[in-house]
């Protein structure tokens, strides 16, 4: 029996017919298009499908849509400025190397930016803890680790706080 | 997953009704019930989402403890600042437990009825001389672990919270899967004046005491009061992660690191 979603995906309010068991995942991506999210494991391992719900990183994949009726969702494609202009932690990956192939980043990003938001100066140990749940098999993690820093003290910078307000 | 249908009650007594409903199963977090339904391991005609419930949510002080809504996530207790100057080993088994993501979704209610033998929470539960309150009655923590997976509760009763007594030292050691983050073994070590309580998680059917280290650790709260001490491997769990002499060992092990955190 299909049931209607509504919910602000990225600032925009979206409504939409759905069945009771569709994921939050699958309603970002085959419902919104929004395909930056990822499906990596399916089996919440992973953590490439790291969404905010409500400011929270999850893990869309093992998160039901109507779970999220009337919460605010922001995805990988939310983080960018109006204008294109990347979110520092998506720069900081950027400069400093901390992705290969890319499909897990869009995950780490977001859980990067949910951790520094809750830890604004997280220490290696805070960072490798923090994401814990997202696996990369390219890296190694360390240029992970490095641009989680950088992307903090990018974060925390004045202009920065500014835009994000 | 199967198809099912959803409900989210804003009462207690809503979901209560709604639980009676053939095959229904109640959704907290969500974390284990969700991998479950997609790999068609359950088939429930309904699922009663408890997010709603304002009830069973929030952390209060309480007369000689700390009582924790059902539908608290587990990021919720270890970032709390109530609970972290109450009871903070409480605060520290929640930051343990799963990861960050699977923490600011799962709930303590959830964890508990579960009763995953390798879940963190249950030797809370009981080292913690905990009580549970359901939709219509408590429960002793002692009681309310009966198995694998097995908890006293009825078809359809629902966990309300969760009442700890704050203890005067406590502190819980956990070898964890490094994979998954369950416990292989997972000891939880409390003192109340001259009472000691130990209970181990994930190395049995279910969260166990272990009279024989309380007696010691009461006559003296330090780790080498158990030394020469152990568990019979009988009966505990053997996977491919540990043998049932391997768990019995960590028991000890994780026992005497948690008297020294308690300090």
């Amino acid at each position: 029996m299909p049931c209607t979603v509504t919910m602000t995906v990225n600032g925009k309010t979206v409504s939409r017919e759905v069945e009771e068991r569709t994921l939050l995942v699958t309603f970002l991506r085959d419902h919104l298009s929004l395909t930056g999210t990822h499906v990596g494991c399916d089996t919440s391992q992973c953590g490439a499908c790291v969404v905010h719900v409500d400011g929270r990183s999850v893990k869309s994949c093992t998160t039901l849509a109507v779970q999220a009726n009337g919460a605010s969702v922001t995805t990988i494609e939310g983080l960018a400025a109006a204008d294109g202009t990347l979110h520092p932690m998506q720069a900081a990956f950027r400069e400093h190397h901390g992705l290969q192939c890319g499909f897990c980043t869009p995950g780490m990003v977001m859980s990067a930016v949910d951790l520094v938001r809750n830890n604004p100066t997280p220490t290696e140990h805070d960072i490798r803890d923090g994401l814990e749940g997202n696996i990369c098999r390219c890296t190694g993690y360390h240029n992970i680790v490095k641009a989680v820093q950088a992307g903090a003290e990018a974060m925390n910078s004045p202009s920065a706080k500014a835009a994000a307000e | 997953m199967y198809a099912f249908t959803y409900q989210r009650p804003s009462t207690l007594a809503d979901a209560v009704a709604a639980a009676q409903a053939e095959d229904a199963k109640l959704l907290g977090g969500g974390q284990t019930l969700l991998p479950t339904l997609k790999q068609r391991l359950a088939q429930p005609s309904a699922l009663v989402d408890l997010s709603g419930v304002a009830e069973m949510k929030g952390i209060n002080a309480v007369d000689g403890g700390l009582e924790v809504g059902a539908f608290t996530r587990h990021s919720e207790v270890a970032h709390s600042d109530l609970v972290k100057a109450t009871i903070p080993a409480l605060a520290s088994l929640a930051e343990g437990i799963g990861d960050r993501q699977v923490r600011n979704m799962g709930t303590l209610g959830g964890s508990i009825a579960n009763a995953d033998p390798s879940a963190d929470y249950p030797s809370a539960v009981v080292a913690l001389k905990a009580t549970v309150t359901t939709d219509r009655r408590t429960i002793a923590g002692d009681d309310f672990f009966t198995g694998m997976f097995e908890t006293a509760l009825e078809p359809g009763e629902i966990v309300k919270s969760v009442r700890f007594s704050t203890p005067d030292k406590a502190a819980y050691a956990k070898f964890r899967n490094p994979a998954s983050r369950y416990a292989i073994v997972g000891v939880f070590v409390a003192k109340y004046g001259a009472e000691v309580r130990v209970a181990v998680t994930g190395a049995a059917g279910s969260v166990f005491r272990v009279p024989a280290f309380e007696a010691a650790l009461e006559a003296n709260f330090a780790a080498e009061a158990l030394n020469g001490l152990s568990v019979s491997a009988d009966d505990l769990n053997a996977d491919l992660h540990a043998s049932a002499d391997y768990r019995a060992h960590l028991v000890t092990v994780m026992a005497k690191r948690a008297v020294e955190a308690a300090g």
